[in-house]
């Protein structure tokens, strides 16, 4: 039994904004029959480029349901330059998670969108992919394999199964997949190895933040324990624990060992983490 | 709100007498049955009597039963047991369609030295004995048919098979979970070498099981250690699961009439009545070689863990093949390996009675599901008139697993 959030339960008993607009502006198809879950959305855009009603139809499981009910509740009322920002997390996000297993459902709300907005702009016809397909199974591209890796931080190709579905067949592909999330890595390392050194102290802080959100509290909640930036000064990054982790005696080690690691690897290597004073 | 369980297959409730029966064995009663003294000594006679009421139910002898801690112990017991005593056979012959306790121990022997034959099934779930008879070989060390499918209830002309089997000189083994208390059997009229059931399928507690092995039979024990079970199955007995068990094999013996009659009966209304009144529906499986208790169904253009989670809502216990709740993200491999139609293979929905079921339990399922299924296909893209285009039925109708 999948442990889904009440949220995402609420959307998908309840859902909103079932059904088609006649002469909509955009229509974005994805998914199929045989892959188990399938989305149609309609998205209707006035001259200002406001999407003032979008609708949906889904095949699919209850988190499959939910994603598009919640998709079509976060675009309404957005330009379409502000709904492409949409990622597949902030739908996640929107219904208070979603399981690991089925974030593919996440992933196939934001290609929806992606795809009826290319349609409003006459860029494709609504089932357009792009990319070449790497899982057969269930009809995945490359591009699409790319960019959940991109934005999703993925580092397996479990993640990527996860994600996107790709490799959850034959398994045929998954060497082709782990050349894909190598591919990344790779670039992705060496951006940053280009980009300039000095980050301003907002930057570092909304960086800081970011990999704590992704990198650390999930780990520390799962132990209930959890962790609060207090304070950036230069390179000294002043936290506080809460929870469990407050006053575990292990807590010294969790700080410098883990956090830290993750801190100088993913944001600055000169950082130094500090334990704010109880 | 009142729990409607329609999920014996997966597993059943503990019957009262059987609970009853155990339950000294947990308190006063636990001494251990191989001791020299009275107070654990005695059991070993509960045990004895538990062994009896087993074989009772399935026409064997009580010393050709041996009690394991679950149904997988038993399948995996006895294929290892054949392939040990056979050292120059590497061959196994099984079917696409079994459990995962004899398919995915098969695989993974296939990805240790052994030779695997998966037998395929036709679009009723049915196996060909002349496909049994074709993949057997000079090496072939044994061949393991389940007796029925667990998921669409499907049987297994097993009795045929071990006989064609004993011809050639090779062990048969059966994993009769699912057929045993819901089927009359009877050991002395068939030629099948080894067998395996569960209790918790049949109204004992979890983790308690039995292997038949037939006399004579050459075996290899999978668990080494004491003397228990004659050397064939070291540790010390789980004696009030085994106890309970017993009383559960007898309960099971006296209700056999019942199942084939009532209970038949109430899942031949359920099915009736749901496939007339939900359009576009089909039943997965062959529609009379089949346990009288188990109806797995399929729902055109909507996907079974929405229907489960609707179901669930309204206090249904079901179960589905559809890829979201097999954990995987592919249908059952059951529904794939009888061709049921992409279309139908995501929503199909099992509903598997016992004879604590009732005609009140049949009618809430009625008067739930078919509004659920009517309600999803209102959201669904697909229907019988807006069939996807060519591009979105399959993302690539060549490729094959
Ligand atoms: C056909 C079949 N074989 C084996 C098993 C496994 O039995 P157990 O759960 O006792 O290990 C089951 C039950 O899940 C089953 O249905």
């Amino acid at each position: 039994m999948w442990d889904y959030s009440a949220k995402l339960k609420d959307h998908f008993f309840n859902p909103r904004n079932v059904g088609e607009i006649p002469g909509a502006s955009g229509v974005g198809e994805v998914g199929s029959l045989a892959c188990g879950d399938a989305l149609t959305l309609f998205i209707k855009v006035d001259d200002r480029g406001v999407i003032t009603e979008a609708k949906f139809k889904t095949f699919g499981c209850g988190s499959a349901i939910a994603s598009a009910s919640a998709l079509t509740e976060m675009i309404v009322g957005k330009t379409v330059e502000e709904a492409m920002q949409i990622t597949n997390q902030d739908i996640a996000d929107f219904l208070g998670g979603i399981p690991r297993e089925k974030m593919h459902c996440s992933v196939m709300g934001r290609e929806a969108l992606e795809a009826a907005i290319n349609n409003f702009r006459g860029l494709g016809a609504p089932q357009a992919r792009k990319g070449e397909i790497v899982c057969k199974c269930f009809g995945v591209t490359d591009e699409e394999i790319r960019r959940a890796v991109r934005e999703n931080h993925l580092k397996t190709v479990e993640d990527v199964t996860h994600y996107t579905k790709a490799g959850g067949g034959c398994g045929q592909c998954r060497d082709a997949i782990a050349r894909l999330v190598d591919e990344v890595i790779a670039a992705e390392r060496a951006q940053a190895a280009q980009a300039p050194r000095r980050l301003t102290t907002v930057q570092k802080i909304k960086k800081i933040e970011d990999v704590l959100e992704r990198e650390v509290r999930p780990t520390l909640r799962a132990d209930g324990g959890d962790i609060d930036l207090v304070d950036v000064d230069g390179n000294r990054v002043i936290v506080a624990l809460r929870g469990v982790c407050s006053h575990c005696p292990g807590s010294g080690a969790t700080l410098s060992g883990y956090v830290e690691t993750k801190l100088r690897e993913l944001v600055d290597p000169d950082l130094v983490l500090e334990e704010a004073p109880k | 709100m009142k729990t409607v369980y329609l999920d014996n297959n997966a597993t059943t409730s503990v019957a009262p007498e059987a609970l009853d029966a155990m339950l000294p064995f947990l308190r006063q009663r636990y001494g251990n049955p191989s001791s020299m003294h009275a107070f654990g000594g005695l059991v070993a006679r509960d045990l004895q009597r538990a062994r009896e009421q087993a074989a009772a139910l399935i026409g064997a002898d009580p010393s050709e039963i041996l009690f394991t801690s679950c149904g997988t112990e038993s399948d995996s017991t006895a294929i290892r047991s054949a392939l040990e005593v056979n050292p120059g056979r590497r061959h196994i012959v099984t079917t696409r369609v079994e459990h995962p306790a004899v398919l995915t121990l098969c695989q993974w022997l296939g990805d240790h030295g052994y030779k695997v034959t998966e037998l395929p099934v036709d679009g009723n779930g049915m196996l060909d004995l002349a496909e049994v008879e074709r993949a057997v070989k000079a090496d072939t060390a044994i061949v393991s048919v389940m007796w029925a499918n667990n998921e669409t209830g499907v049987l297994f002309p097993v009795e045929r098979i071990a006989e064609m089997c004993r011809e050639r000189g090779i062990l048969f083994h059966t994993d009769a979970v699912q057929a045993v208390g819901k089927i009359p059997m009877d050991m002395r009229r068939n030629r099948i070498d080894m067998l395996s059931f569960s209790g918790h399928k049949l109204h004992a507690p979890k983790g308690v099981a039995v292997l038949y092995v037939r006399r004579g039979t050459r075996f290899a024990p999978f668990l080494i250690g004491g003397h228990q079970e004659h050397g064939r199955r070291a540790g010390t007995e789980n004696v009030a699961s085994i106890v309970a068990l017993g009383r559960a094999c007898e309960l099971a013996a006296q209700g056999l009439e019942a199942e084939n009659t009532r209970v038949r009966a109430l899942r031949d209304r359920l099915e009736a009545e749901l496939l007339r009144r939900i359009p576009d529906a089909r039943l997965n499986g062959h529609p009379r070689a089949r346990l009288p208790n188990t109806t797995n169904l399929s729902f055109e253009f909507v996907e079974g863990e929405a229907i489960l989670l609707h179901l669930d809502q309204a206090g249904i216990c079901a179960s589905s093949g559809s890829a979201c709740t097999s954990g995987s993200l592919e249908p059952s491999h059951v529904l794939r390996a009888m061709g049921v139609p992409f279309t139908f293979a995501h929503g199909s929905v099992r509903l598997s009675l016992s004879r604590y079921s009732t005609d009140a339990d049949v009618d809430a399922v009625l008067a739930a599901l078919p509004p659920i299924i009517e309600r999803l296909r209102a959201i669904s893209p697909f229907s019988r008139t807006r069939m996807p285009s060519a591009a979105r039925l399959a993302p690539d109708p060549a490729h094959k697993h």
